[in-house]
C-alpha cells in the first residue's frame, strides 16, 4: 500500500498522531452510533419499567376495557380501575379518519408535482407543502380551537349528521366544535405533507421509458398515471401511507388541543358519534401524565408502552416495504 | 367494442365516442390533483395568515422584551422569559445532538460496513418515528424521576436532542456521500491518513449540508412541545438561564397552556407567541432549504 512507504518517511511523531488520530476518530464513531441503539433501549426499558405494575394488574384486557377511574376514594365504585379501551378506540378512529382523508389527497398532489406540474409551479407548489409539514403541531392546535373548532360546529358537523344522520357516527352536532372528527381533521393536515412528499419522491423514481412507452401507445395522460406510474409504486404508496399513519398515531398535542378530552364511549364502539368528545393514547398521556397515584401513573405508562409498540410494527413495516421496493427498483446493492 | 378502432370515413383529427369520453377522464383527473395541490397550498395560507392576523395585533416592543403578567387571565406583558427560554433549550439541545449526529454520520458513511451501518440506520429511523410524547415521558423517568426530582430545563433539552439526532445525522450523512470518492482517493494516495482525510476533505466539503440538516433540526426542536410537557412545564413567568436548576420557560408550552384558557387576553398571548414561533421556524426552515439547494446544485454541478 501506498500510504505505508508514504508514511514510512514521515517523522516518527506525526506517525504515531495519525495512528492515534484514526483509532481515535474510529472509536469516537463508533461509540456515537451505538449510543443512539442504546437510548432507543433506554426508552424502550424505562417506558415497560414505569408500566409494570400496570401490566401485571391489568393485564392484556387493558387494551379493550374502557373504565378509566384515577379516585382513591373510599366508596367510590371501581376506584383506581384503569382500562385503555376509550383511549385506543380514539387513536384508531382519529388516525383513520385523518389517513382517509389525507391518503387521497397526498397522492394526488404527489401525482400533480412528480408528473403534471409545469417546472416552475412545481417548485414553487413542492416546497410551500411540505412547509406545512414545518408549521408546529401546537400552532396547528390553536388554530383547530379558534378556526376549525366553530367551523366544524357551525357548518361540517350539521351538514354531515343531516346527511348522514341515519348513520349512528354522524349523531348530533357539538356544542363547541372539539371532538374526534375535529382530532381527525387536523391529523390528515399533519398527516397529509408527509404523503404528499413521499409519493412526489416515488413517482419520480418510475423509469421514464415506461411512463413515455405508454404515452407513445397512445394513452392519455391520466392512463399513463393509472397503468403505469399507479400500478409500479403500488407498495411504495402504502409504506408512505404508513408513514403518514405513524405521524397521526404518534401526535399529542395538536389532538390534546381539540378532541376535548371525552372520557366515554356514550354509543358504544360502532355507535358513537364522532362528534362526541375522546381522546387518543397520546393525548391522555399529554393531559394528566405523571398521574396523582401510583397505579395511575403507571397505567399512563402502559399507555406509552402501546403506543410504543404500535409505532415500532408501523415504522417497522413501512422500512420493509421501502426495502423491498428500493431492491426492486435496484436502488439496493 | 362494436365500432371498428380506424373508421376510414372518419378524419383523424374527429373525436367522438371513446376517445372522447377518455379525454374527459383524463382532464377530470389532471384537474382533481391540481386541486387537491392548491387545497394543500391554500390551508398553507389560511393557517398562516390567520396566525399574521391575530399576532400581530399583539406584537409590539413591550410584548417581545416584558415577562408575563402574574395570575390567570392577566392582561399586559409579554413572553420575554418564553423567547429567551426556548432558544437556550434548542441551544443546549442542538449542541448535544450535532457533534452526536455528525459522528454518526461519518461512522456510516466513513466506516462502517453494511452489516453495521443497516442496524444503526434502523435504530435511527426508528427513533425518528418514536412519538414525542413517548420521548417526553422518557425523559421525564430517566432525569424527573430519577435524576433531579424535579423539572429542568436540562431535561427538556435532553428529549429535544433526542429528536433532533436522528434529523442532523440523517441530513450530514447524505451530504457526506456526496463528497466525491475522487477527493479522497486523492488524499489518500498522497498518503494523508484517514482521520486527516475526514477532517480536512469529507468534513469541509460538506459543511453546507451539516449547517443546513442542524439549522433544519434546530427550527424543528422550537416547535416541538410534547418533550418540553413534563419536563419543563411548570415555571415562573421570570427570565431564567438556570438549566440544571429549574423548569426553563418557554414559547410552544406557553402557547398550549394559553390555547385552552378560556380568558380571551390569554388566547391573544397565544396568537401573539404563534406568530414569534411561526415566524422563527419559517426563517429557520426556508433558509436551511436554500442552503440545502444551493449546496446540492454544488455536486450535481460538477
Amino acid at each position: 500500500m501506498s500510504t505505508q512507504s508514504a508514511a514510512g518517511r514521515l517523522p516518527s511523531n506525526r506517525r504515531f498522531v495519525d495512528r492515534f488520530g484514526d483509532r481515535a476518530l474510529v472509536g469516537t464513531t463508533i461509540v456515537a452510533s451505538v449510543a443512539v441503539v442504546v437510548i432507543l433501549a433506554l426508552i424502550v426499558e424505562h417506558v415497560v419499567n414505569g408500566s409494570t405494575d400496570a401490566i401485571s394488574r391489568f393485564g392484556i384486557g387493558f387494551l379493550w376495557h374502557t373504565i378509566w377511574n384515577p379516585s382513591t376514594s373510599p366508596g367510590v365504585v371501581n376506584a383506581n380501575v384503569f382500562g385503555a379501551g376509550v383511549w385506543v378506540y380514539g387513536t384508531i378512529v382519529t388516525s383513520g379518519i385523518g389517513l382517509i382523508i389525507a391518503f387521497p389527497l397526498g397522492v394526488a398532489i404527489g401525482v400533480f408535482l412528480a408528473l403534471l406540474a409545469p417546472g416552475r409551479a412545481g417548485a414553487v407548489i413542492g416546497p410551500l407543502v411540505e412547509l406545512l409539514a414545518a408549521i408546529p403541531s401546537v400552532v396547528i392546535g390553536l388554530w383547530g380551537i379558534i378556526v376549525l373548532a366553530p367551523f366544524m360546529r357551525s357548518v361540517v358537523e350539521p351538514v354531515f349528521h343531516d346527511v348522514l344522520g341515519f348513520i349512528p357516527i354522524f349523531g348530533a352536532p357539538s356544542t363547541t366544535g372539539l371532538g374526534i372528527m375535529t382530532a381527525g381533521f387536523v391529523l390528515a393536515l399533519m398527516a397529509l405533507p408527509i404523503i404528499a412528499s413521499i409519493s412526489r419522491d416515488i413517482f419520480l423514481s418510475v423509469p421514464r421509458e415506461l411512463k413515455d412507452g405508454a404515452l407513445a401507445l397512445g394513452a392519455t395522460r391520466w392512463e399513463m398515471i393509472r397503468g403505469v406510474v399507479l400500478d409500479s409504486t403500488r407498495s411504495g404508496l402504502m409504506a408512505a401511507g404508513i408513514l403518514g399513519l405513524s405521524r397521526a398515531l404518534g401526535e399529542a398535542i395538536a389532538v390534546t388541543q381539540v378532541i376535548g378530552a371525552g372520557t366515554s364511549l356514550p354509543g358504544g364502539v360502532f355507535g358513537n358519534s364522532f362528534f362526541n368528545n375522546g381522546d387518543t393514547l397520546a393525548s391522555k398521556i399529554a393531559e394528566v401524565f405523571p398521574g396523582t397515584n401510583h397505579l395511575f401513573t403507571a397505567s399512563l405508562f402502559y399507555l406509552a408502552v402501546i403506543l410504543l409498540v404500535i409505532e415500532l410494527i408501523v415504522n417497522l413495516t413501512a422500512q420493509l416495504i421501502v426495502y423491498r421496493f428500493e431492491r426492486r427498483q435496484g436502488l439496493v446493492r | 367494442m362494436s365500432t371498428p378502432l380506424l373508421d376510414p370515413a372518419r378524419p383523424l383529427t374527429e373525436i367522438g365516442g371513446n376517445l372522447a369520453r377518455r379525454r374527459r377522464i383524463d382532464h377530470f383527473m389532471r384537474g382533481g390533483s391540481m386541486a387537491a395541490a392548491l387545497f394543500a397550498v391554500a390551508v398553507l395560507g389560511l393557517l398562516i395568515a390567520t396566525v399574521v392576523v391575530h399576532g400581530a395585533s399583539v406584537i409590539s416592543i413591550s410584548f417581545l422584551t416584558k415577562d408575563p403578567a402574574i395570575g390567570l387571565g392577566a392582561s399586559g406583558g409579554g413572553i420575554a422569559s418564553a423567547i429567551v427560554g426556548t432558544v437556550l433549550l434548542i441551544v443546549v439541545a442542538t449542541a448535544i445532538a450535532a457533534p452526536l449526529g455528525v459522528l454518526i454520520a461519518i461512522y456510516l458513511t466513513e466506516f462502517a460496513t453494511q452489516r453495521f451501518a443497516r442496524p444503526i440506520r434502523l435504530a435511527l429511523d426508528l427513533l425518528n418515528g418514536t412519538p414525542s410524547i413517548v420521548i417526553g415521558v422518557f425523559a421525564y423517568s430517566l432525569l424527573v424521576v430519577g435524576g433531579f426530582h424535579h423539572q429542568t430545563g436540562f431535561a427538556a433539552s435532553f428529549a429535544l436532542a433526542v429528536i433532533e439526532i436522528p434529523l442532523i445525522a440523517r441530513a450530514s450523512g447524505e451530504m457526506m456521500s456526496l463528497v466525491p470518492k475522487e477527493l479522497r482517493d486523492a488524499s489518500h494516495g498522497l498518503g494523508i491518513s484517514r482521520w486527516r482525510t475526514i477532517l480536512g476533505i469529507v468534513l469541509p466539503g460538506s459543511l453546507g449540508g451539516i449547517v443546513t440538516g442542524t439549522v433544519l433540526a434546530f427550527a424543528r426542536a422550537g416547535g416541538e412541545t410534547a418533550p418540553l410537557l413534563f419536563t419543563s412545564s411548570i415555571f415562573s413567568g421570570s427570565t431564567t438561564l438556570n438549566i440544571f436548576g429549574a423548569a426553563i420557560p418557554n414559547i410552544p408550552v406557553t402557547i398550549l397552556q394559553d390555547s385552552e384558557s378560556g380568558f380571551p387576553s390569554d388566547h391573544a398571548r397565544a396568537w401573539g407567541a404563534a406568530l414569534v414561533l411561526v415566524v422563527f421556524i419559517l426563517i429557520g426552515n426556508l433558509s436551511g432549504r436554500v442552503m440545502l439547494a444551493r449546496q446540492r446544485r454544488r455536486y450535481q454541478a460538477r
